[in-house]
């Protein structure tokens, strides 16, 4: 982790990590960001979400004094949520929406949000913060999905040579970061030979509030009806009587 | 009570549909992007599997006791209410229009497994849209109530979205959380959690057990007529204090729930943390009395 | 799927949309849209039960035998229905029609 910080922030940076947590404070080219997120591809538990939304909380009430919101900087490692019945009894999903809830407001309070996916984001674990990020980067090798093939043939009965065939030709289901950037869930792909702290200049400079990822996939052609649906119901301009 | 009985309407055997029309008042639903215009999944159509002209999600405009709501309801019977593009995309579509034309409310009947892995990717980005839509719903002051009771629950990414709304209810038939028993059991084992012990299932996700935690606003039967008369209760209650001093409040009660119930592995350890009278016996409570001994524990 | 369009001769009905049935395992549903013959019935089918076209035939033109279905057109999408699952919502809708007329 402190190597992949290290690389990122080369003007330094002030990270905790703490179990499977991360969070502090560094520097980038822009000026002075928030880091929270997790680590090791962790299983998101409720504990680890509540350290989250905690750390959010927290980043937006010390940027609240100084009237300066600084960028919060995710880093999203996650395998996905933690499987278990105590976590279930206590309504992990519950966890989740108070974390997302957490990211919302620091995106209303001014905070620009930029997800880094180090490694593999997964599942709810990616919907609970990462996802919710106004831009989106993969860094290399990173793994995007929600089930690997193999699952996914048996759960849905469908033949796994038939999924590996079609998914060389189809970007809508099966796992891959440059699946995720066809349909406009991804902003940018990140590369080894890529200059990072430019990079991530570049997506804390361009990120805005608003959430395009809808147009992006039609315009990169891999998710060609969201849009085009969303827009005509949100319009109501063809009521179906 | 015998009156009651004879009018009463499953929430839990109706569709889509039926369930819209038993919430809002009569006559006054009018879809949007409805059947005729048959929006079908055309990922579902390449792995030659059946579409729905509506793909499993119905979207409109009523009115609640004569004031303008915005309202979508899923079909869980077909391919488990899941969220592919189109799904998805109709409701964000309707969240973002709450946030365009301000209704008094926009209520969501949920009943979904979450993503529809036939097309994952779209599912799993689309819920992430609907999540921010629905927060900017919020935002722009428009509550957003969900309504749980059907056969799929609320699960996946769709657990997480019901437990954005402002408030929530659920029959005791209905079941919320994030992971289905049967990926639990499949990764983790049977001893981990016994998918086909239905009993601990509902106690462990069904509509007694998260109205206790908080988890639900509102428990009510398993009826249309009791799920209109929750929603008008909570529009009539308004939505919710927003804002960081009400999420630094929420986030100290998660933690202090976490702890308290730290080793907790069933609804039964819960009700009998909480001091309540005859644990075992809680399931075979109707809602009302239920919600009178839940009241009578917070307010003590 | 197997797919394949009937175009069956059946008295004018009063036309308008409805909509009956969910697409659900031993379900169907079937949206009824306006066409252009009144004397005639138009009938889509996208069913999942493969080589059953003689018996699918059979019950739809029962179907439109018994209601008054001229001038409609009817989308089905099948997920396996019983022939007899599938004459009960055609009566469901087809009746649904002339209760509203």
């Amino acid at each position: 982790m402190n190597t992949l910080l290290d690389r990122l922030f080369p003007a330094g940076h002030d990270v905790t990590i703490d179990g499977l947590n991360l969070a502090g404070t560094a520097h980038s080219a822009t000026g002075p960001v928030h880091v929270i997120g997790t680590r090791d591809r962790a299983a998101l538990t409720s504990d680890i979400a509540l350290r989250l939304s905690q750390a959010v909380l927290s980043a937006v009430r010390d940027d609240l004094a100084s009237g300066r919101a600084r960028p919060i900087v995710f880093i999203a490692s996650t395998q996905g949520q933690a499987l278990s019945r105590h976590e279930e009894l206590m309504c992990l999903n519950g966890y989740f929406a108070h974390l997302a809830r957490c990211v919302d407001l620091a995106r209303r309070h001014g905070h620009v949000l930029v997800t880094l996916i180090h490694g593999e984001a997964v599942s709810g674990g990616f919907l609970a913060f990462g996802l919710l990020a106004d831009r989106i980067c993969a860094l290399p090798c990173a793994q995007v999905k929600v089930m690997d093939l193999r699952a996914m043939a048996r759960v849905t009965r469908i033949a796994p040579e038939r999924l590996e065939a079609l998914a060389q030709t189809s970007p809508v289901f099966a796992p891959g970061a440059e699946n995720y950037w066809r349909m406009g869930g991804i902003h940018d792909l990140w590369s080894d030979g890529d200059d990072w702290p430019a990079q991530l200049s570049r997506a804390l400079t361009e990120a805005d509030g608003s959430d395009h990822r809808a147009a992006l996939g039609a315009s990169r052609g891999g998710r060609t009806l969201a849009r085009a649906v969303a827009t005509r119901v949100m319009a109501g301009s063809t009521p179906d009587a | 009570m015998s009156a009651h009985a004879i009018t009463r309407r499953s929430w839990f055997e109706a569709d889509a549909r039926t369930r819209i029309h038993g919430l809002v008042d009569a006559g006054s639903f009018s879809e949007l992007c409805g059947p005729h215009e048959r929006l079908t999944s055309p990922h579902l159509a390449v792995l030659d599997l059946p579409v729905a002209f509506d793909d499993g999600v119905v979207v409109g405009e009523a009115t609640l006791d004569g004031e303008r709501i915005l309202v979508g309801a899923q079909q869980g019977e077909f391919n488990g209410g899941s969220v592919g593009e189109i799904h998805g995309a109709k409701l964000r579509g309707l969240l973002d229009r709450a946030r365009d034309t301000r209704p008094a409310a926009v209520l969501l009947a949920i009943d979904s497994g979450g993503v529809r892995l036939h097309e994952a990717n779209a599912g799993l980005i689309a819920i992430s849209e609907l999540m921010r839509a629905l927060l900017g719903a919020r935002a722009a002051g428009v509550p957003v109530y969900g309504l749980i009771g059907g056969s799929c629950g609320a699960f996946g990414g769709m657990g997480i979205v019901a437990r954005l709304c402002d408030g929530l209810i659920m029959s005791e038939e209905g079941r919320l959380g994030l992971s289905g028993p049967e990926v639990i059991e499949t990764v983790k084992g049977v001893d981990e959690f016994d998918s086909k012990d239905r009993a601990l299932v509902w106690r462990i996700t069904g509509g007694k057990i998260r109205r206790t935690l908080g988890e639900a606003t509102l428990l009510v039967d398993d009826d249309l007529g009791a799920f209109r008369g929750g929603a008008k209760a909570l529009l009539a209650r308004g939505a919710p204090l927003r804002g960081l001093a009400a999420l630094d409040a929420d986030q100290a009660a998660l933690a202090a729930r976490a702890q308290r119930h730290a080793d907790a592995r069933d609804g039964l350890d819960i009700w009998r943390a909480l001091g309540l009278p005859d644990a075992e016996r809680l399931a075979m409570l109707d809602a009302d009395a239920f919600n009178r001994i839940i009241d009578r524990a917070e307010t003590a | 799927m197997e797919t394949f369009t009937l175009d069956l001769p059946s008295t004018p009905a009063n036309g308008a949309r409805a909509l009956c049935g969910v697409v659900s395992s031993g379900n169907l549903e079937i949206l009824v849209d306006t066409g252009h013959a009144p004397d005639r019935c138009r009938i889509d089918v996208s069913t999942s039960a493969q080589g059953f076209r003689d018996t699918w035939e059979a019950v739809l033109a029962d179907a439109v035998a018994r209601h008054p279905a001229g001038g409609l057109v009817l989308s089905i999408n099948d997920a396996g229905a019983t022939p007899a699952v599938v004459s009960l919502r055609l009566d469901q809708v087809l009746e649904s029609l002339e209760q509203a007329s």
